[in-house]
């Protein structure tokens, strides 16, 4: 306990890694490697996992099964105070009856390190509150208790710094503020974040690499690009952004590229981003990739004809449509509003084109409305 | 325009009528206390300086104005005086001692017994104060079973009994007043967050740091509401000592409970009331003052 901050640095490992709380199982067989240094973002919709695998490695639950290591060091079955592991909790869980000085202070005062003070104002400089050290935590904001937690975690120095939805309680801009913040705190003090949300935005905007967690299980882990341009599973797809997934049967194969007939229509996908096992395929574009195009328009690459405009939304920066194709599905497409093509109107008929490369095949046996439909509570 | 203005004059109306609603709603309560309080005070201030008339007849007085009532007072039951404190606050830490953990228990470890157990710490309330302790007489008495087990364990005397003794008037106040003690404990565990524990704990704080410096400074105000809802009622008690005590355990009540009715010496009996409440208040106050938690409530 008493030399927790310098120790075992390195980076996290989980091996193998499961939970049960009776029947139910929230995290399965999880292995994972978080690199030292880096933002890392468990994301996922409640019920995931993602919290509960934060708590064991914070060390508030003990896995079922595996073994969670630091650097060298196994942590699995250490207590919470003798982990060099700190969290910024989701309601932040300052002590209500100290000040913030004190808060600040708490856990290296229990290390018995020297310095307290020079630290505590240090960290306080560092998270802008310095003014505020002699009040107590209810005297003060959300954004500013927000960071209180944060300075109360990262003057520990933790190799490992939790953070469980650190910003869920904020409201939207101040969130934008905070995401900001958090990244540049990180990149100034150079420890290692575990950053567990909901929210992919929040996730994409700050971390390095994104585990996307559904069940108990991650779904894909890569760089928010990665995991955005190529999605492996519709869950990623559907859950990272807005996709558009287009059932089709792969009928030949070239060199570089497949060919895949959805409906009648054949659209290519480059063999290297088709991750279908067999002929059946889900054919993935992003609604922003999509050109929207009058029918007698020329248009290259992928194009799919025969779609009604059922619904316009304006929403400044681009144009949103919905477009149902012959096959009764609905389409969305995100138009910049650059000045290039008038605004269409609903019952207009359009092709829809794009370049082939940004196309994504999943395999055929995914649900196409996996993880689209997770509502999430704010 | 016409529309605006009953707007206006409506909006005045609730306000007024606003303003008087919290007197109105204050005015039975204030009427009880005036009635059934104040005027019963300023009755007793007056009986604690008569003086008895002069045919010396037992019982009658003459309203004076002598506070040399209370010196003679203080003088004649200052042991009663000491003793009261000393028997409440020993009755006090032990009802601590025995209800911390009891409610500890009940707010963070009960599960779903929780309710269950709330009803037994308030069972006892359901039979009356005054059969409680002539109960609490029959368990320490010599046909109970705490005595001889005590006897045969060799933690006390062959000849040693625990009646009729300050240990007896000790238990007794303790037993009765622990539900008093333990309700408000538990409430302030009740609501302590969980995660500010864990916090703790996430801060290098093991089990017995963190209940030494969060747990138990934020369940301080039940701690001070627990002990001040036990001392008061302590102090001022005279029923156990009654039952359960002998001459030397007599306490502060006995003494005005036989002033005002064997005695009949009113003015001695008010003026040790008085003097009681005076010294309750004072400690009362100083102790609040120290406990400094005010800013948790």
């Amino acid at each position: 306990m008493a030399d927790a901050s310098s120790s075992s640095h390195g980076d996290l490992k989980l091996t193998r890694v499961t939970k049960s709380f009776g029947d139910f199982t929230a995290v399965d067989d999880l292995t994972l490697t978080i690199p030292e240094g880096s933002f890392f973002a468990l994301l996922g919709p409640s019920g995931c996992g993602k919290t509960t695998t934060l708590r064991m490695i914070a060390g508030l639950e003990e896995p079922t099964v595996g073994s969670i290591y630091i650097g060298e060091t196994d942590i699995t079955t250490k207590k919470p105070y003798q982990r060099p592991v700190n969290t910024v909790f989701q309601n932040y869980a300052l002590f209500p009856h100290l000040s913030i000085y004190e808060n600040v202070a708490f856990g290296l005062r229990r290390r018995g390190v020297k310095d307290v003070k020079e630290q505590v104002e240090k960290v306080l400089k560092l998270v802008e509150l310095p003014h505020l050290a002699e009040r107590k935590p209810t005297q003060l904001s959300g954004g500013q208790q927000q960071r209180i937690a944060l300075a109360r975690a990262i003057v520990n120095r933790p190799a490992l710094l939790l953070l469980d939805e650190p910003l869920g309680a904020l409201d939207l801009k101040l969130r934008r503020q905070m995401q900001i913040e958090l990244k540049w705190i990180q990149t100034e003090v150079g420890l290692t974040f575990v950053h567990v949300t909901h929210d992919q935005e929040e996730a994409m905007t700050m971390a390095d690499t994104i585990a996307v967690m559904n069940e108990g299980r991650i779904e894909q882990m890569g760089s928010p690009a990665e995991l955005y341009e190529s999605p492996e599973t519709a869950f990623v797809a559907n859950f990272l952004g807005q996709s558009n997934l287009i059932r089709g049967e792969v009928t030949s194969s070239e060199a570089e590229q497949s060919v895949v007939e959805v409906h009648g229509q054949k659209v290519a996908v480059l063999k290297s981003r088709n991750r279908a096992k067999g002929k059946s395929i889900l054919v993935g574009i992003r609604p922003e990739k999509i050109r929207i195009s009058l029918p007698g328009d020329p248009c290259n690459g992928n194009v799919l004809t025969g779609g009604i405009v059922s619904d316009v939304s304006f929403v400044g920066v681009s144009t949103q449509y919905v477009v149902e194709m012959p096959w009764k599905q609905d389409l969305m497409v995100f138009e910049q509003n650059d000045g290039g093509t008038p605004t269409l109107r609903p019952g207009d008929p359009v092709s829809l084109s794009w370049n082939p490369p940004f196309t994504f095949g999943l395999d055929g046996s995914e649900d196409v409305n996996a993880g689209s439909e997770v509502d999430e509570p704010a | 325009m016409a529309y605006l203005q009953s707007t206006v004059t409506r909006t005045g109306f609730f306000t007024a009528k606003k303003g008087r609603l919290p007197y109105l709603l204050l005015f039975p309560g204030m009427l009880w206390l005036f009635t059934f309080f104040v005027l019963p005070i300023i009755n007793l201030a007056g009986t604690s300086t008569q003086t008895p008339v002069a045919s010396g007849e037992t019982g009658q007085y003459v309203q004076t104005f002598r506070l040399a009532n209370y010196i003679d007072a203080f003088n004649q039951a200052r042991p009663q005086f000491a003793r009261s404190f000393l028997y409440a606050t020993l009755a006090t830490l032990l009802a601590l001692a025995i209800s911390y953990p009891l409610a500890y228990a009940i707010a963070f470890r009960s599960g779903k017994f929780k309710n269950i157990l709330l009803v037994l710490v308030v069972a006892p309330f359901f039979t009356s104060f005054l059969l409680r302790t002539v109960a609490w007489k029959q368990i320490l008495g010599e046909q109970g079973f705490v005595v001889p087990a005590l006897r045969s364990m060799h933690i006390i005397g062959q000849n040693t009994s625990l009646t009729a003794s300050a240990l007896a008037v000790v238990t007794g106040m303790t037993y009765n007043f622990l539900p008093f003690m333990t309700l408000p404990l538990y409430a302030s565990l009740e609501r302590i967050d969980p995660r500010t524990l864990e916090a703790s704990n996430d801060l290098y704080a093991n089990g017995i740091t963190t209940f030494r410096k969060v747990t138990f400074p934020l369940s301080m105000p039940g701690v001070v509401a627990g002990t001040l809802l036990t001392f008061i009622p302590a102090a001022g008690d005279y029923v156990n000592a009654a039952i359960l005590g002998n001459p030397n355990t007599t306490m502060i009540g006995n003494v005005i409970d036989s002033r005002f009715f064997n005695i009949v010496d009113y003015p001695t009996a008010a003026s040790l009331s008085f003097m009681l409440m005076a010294a309750i208040l004072i400690l009362v106050t100083i102790y609040i003052r120290r406990s400094g938690t005010d800013e948790l409530v």
